[in-house]
């Protein structure tokens, strides 16, 4: 049987294979480990960590939409100190790589947020959602606005040092998210995560009203695979040398190769969670015979394989 | 504590698939799920075949689950064709493979002593309670059942079911079976009758507040099974929460799928709306 290299890296942290939940789709990973052992994935991306203890939304938080579902969670959580004294260990121990995904409702909050991983040993990565659009106010989608995004990454560069790679996480929701990705690798981000959910909205036809708690929520799953694609395609055409953590509706290793091909150096499987607790692992297998049948010896060789 | 540490996912066969006044009844070969199951606990499908459209969980408690031998065993469950993925559900004929996970969630905790129960079921939300009876039955608890719904199509109240209880009162809204009215119009008296020392309701939100409100009046423990809609069934969607007060009295967003579906009525925060000062689920 032949065997393929799935080792991947973003930045400088190495992963063994390519294939991470998403943030937001997989907790901190104890409810996943009752399925697999969370070391098969590339990197366990916990959900977004914020300052605080945080509710959330009230429900309904989700409406199944063709191929896809809106979500309007709201960034819940217990917050930063619950995080590091129970999730993070729990997670560390396990022997599974970490990302850790933050979100702050200010460019302090990601501050202060940075500030207290800073130090924090075996984390493999950062990613900063500054996409999230479940907030109460859509002007706090940092990185719908250059200027914000910028001052994000540079507060989070600044107060964790060099010692993690910082991967920012963008919003489709942009005129030109190459635009917003110049401004954030300016401003120190080491790679991106593309895309979060796309901003959208069901009526219930009962009642003619918003159906979700939070009226607007985030679309993801297959849906919007195709939209992930071409945000990811167009940031590797502009900035080939960054690393790209794709994701949008993979449900497949015929999914994950498209974003691998339109440039992703790394995929995460998020919605897809939801209906298939194995899908990543089964996801990771299928990528991996189907990178033999391309006849790639090394997933390396295959990224960004579409340009050009 | 390990979150669902019985739980796997299975390839399911349908054994039958048979109507039963407004729902079907589905009987699945369930590899372990089955065997492992406690009363109480639910399981989660996924619907719409290969090139399914729809990709989220359904969960669906357990009517009935036994051991058929060592590797395999029956799950039963009672679907309401109320959406797309349940509709699909109910079309698949005998022989048609699910793929299934579970056994998921908390199940209802027993009494230690042989006491008077009231089980209290809404709709189809009476499916998981005649396995709880059976259980409540063999430890020497007397139980009683009532069972509600708007018309007698939706009253789940299966022949071998009202065996295994001491008395049923069916209460329908529009008077087409038993007593004209709602379950809590014939609980009180219920609790005064049977000296009712503990109540499990299953069914809509709307019922378990009205049937909390009367066990608070009468100061009887009261356990929930409740259903909010969930995408995933396994805690990671979070989106199934309700406001819970945990043993230090924080109040959180928790997920009903991993706390619940049974809870203790009495950390619920049944006020509706989110407390201040409320946290999030981990």
């Amino acid at each position: 049987m032949s065997v393929v290299d799935l080792s991947t890296e973003l930045a400088y942290a190495k992963f063994e294979n390519p294939i991470f939940t998403a943030s937001g789709c997989a907790s901190s990973g104890k409810e996943l480990s009752q399925f697999f052992p969370l070391t098969e994935l590339g990197a366990m991306v916990t959900k977004s960590i914020m300052l605080r203890p945080r509710s959330g939304r009230a429900t309904p938080r989700m409406a199944e939409t063709p191929s896809g579902m809106l979500n309007s969670i709201g960034l819940q959580g217990p917050g930063i100190d619950h995080f590091l004294e129970d999730d993070l260990p729990w997670l560390l121990e396990t022997g599974a790589r970490a990302v850790v995904s933050i979100a702050g409702e200010s460019v302090d909050e990601y501050g202060a947020l940075a500030r207290r991983l800073r130090g924090v040993r075996g984390i493999a990565a950062i990613e900063v959602n500054i996409s999230c659009p479940n907030v109460e106010n859509r002007g706090m989608v940092f990185a719908c606005d250059p200027t914000s995004a910028r001052a994000v990454i540079e507060t989070v560069r600044i107060n964790i040092g060099g010692e993690f790679p910082i991967i920012a996480k963008l919003s489709p929701d942009v005129t030109d998210i190459c635009a917003i990705a110049g401004e954030v690798i300016n401003a120190g981000a080491d790679g991106l995560a593309l895309i979060n959910t796309l901003l959208g909205m069901v009526i219930d036809p009962k009642t003619l009203k918003p159906l979700l708690g939070g009226k607007t929520g985030g679309l993801s799953g297959p849906a919007i695979r195709p939209v992930a694609v071409r945000a990811i395609y167009q940031v590797h055409s502009r900035f080939p040398k960054v690393p790209i953590l794709g994701m949008g509706g993979v449900a497949s290793g015929s999914d994950a190769l498209q974003l691998i091909a339109a440039g992703a150096s790394a995929v995460s499987v998020g919605t897809a969670s939801f209906g298939d607790p194995l899908a990543p692992v089964r996801i990771k297998s299928e990528l991996a015979s189907l990178l033999i049948h391309h006849g790639f010896a090394r997933l390396r060789d295959a990224i960004g394989v579409a340009h050009g | 504590m390990p979150i669902n540490p019985r739980a796997t996912v299975t390839t399911a066969r349908i054994l039958s698939n048979r109507k039963v006044g407004a729902y079907h009844h589905i009987a699945l070969e369930a590899g372990e799920v089955g065997k492992l199951a406690k009363p109480g606990n639910f399981i989660a499908i996924a619907v719409g075949g290969e090139y399914s459209a729809m990709p989220l969980h359904r969960a669906f408690a357990i009517y009935r689950a036994k051991a058929d031998g060592v590797h395999a065993s029956t799950v039963e469950i009672i679907v309401a064709a109320h959406g797309k993925g349940s509709e699909w559900l109910t079309k698949q004929s005998e022989g048609s493979q699910l793929r299934i996970t579970g056994p998921l969630g908390t199940s209802f905790p027993l009494p230690a002593e042989p006491v008077n129960v009231a089980i209290i079921g809404g709709g189809y939300g009476s499916a998981p309670l005649f396995d709880l009876a059976d259980h409540l039955k063999s430890r020497g608890c007397r139980v009683d059942a009532v069972i509600g719904a708007s018309t007698s199509s939706k009253i789940f109240a299966p022949l071998d079911g009202k065996r295994t209880v001491n008395s049923v009162t069916v209460t329908t809204e529009d008077a087409s079976a038993g007593v004209q009215g709602r379950v809590t119009d014939v609980l009180e008296e219920l609790i005064e009758r049977q000296k009712i020392d503990l109540i499990y309701s299953c069914g809509p939100m709307a019922m378990l507040k009205a049937v909390d409100e009367i066990a608070q009046r009468k100061q009887i423990p009261h356990l929930v099974s409740v259903e909010e809609a969930m995408a995933c069934g396994i805690g990671i969607c979070m989106t199934c929460v309700l406001p819970i007060r945990d043993a230090n009295g924080t109040i959180k967003m928790s997920r009903t799928c991993i706390e619940g579906p049974v809870i203790d009525s009495e950390c619920v925060v049944w006020s509706g709306g989110i407390p201040e000062g409320t946290w999030g689920a981990p």
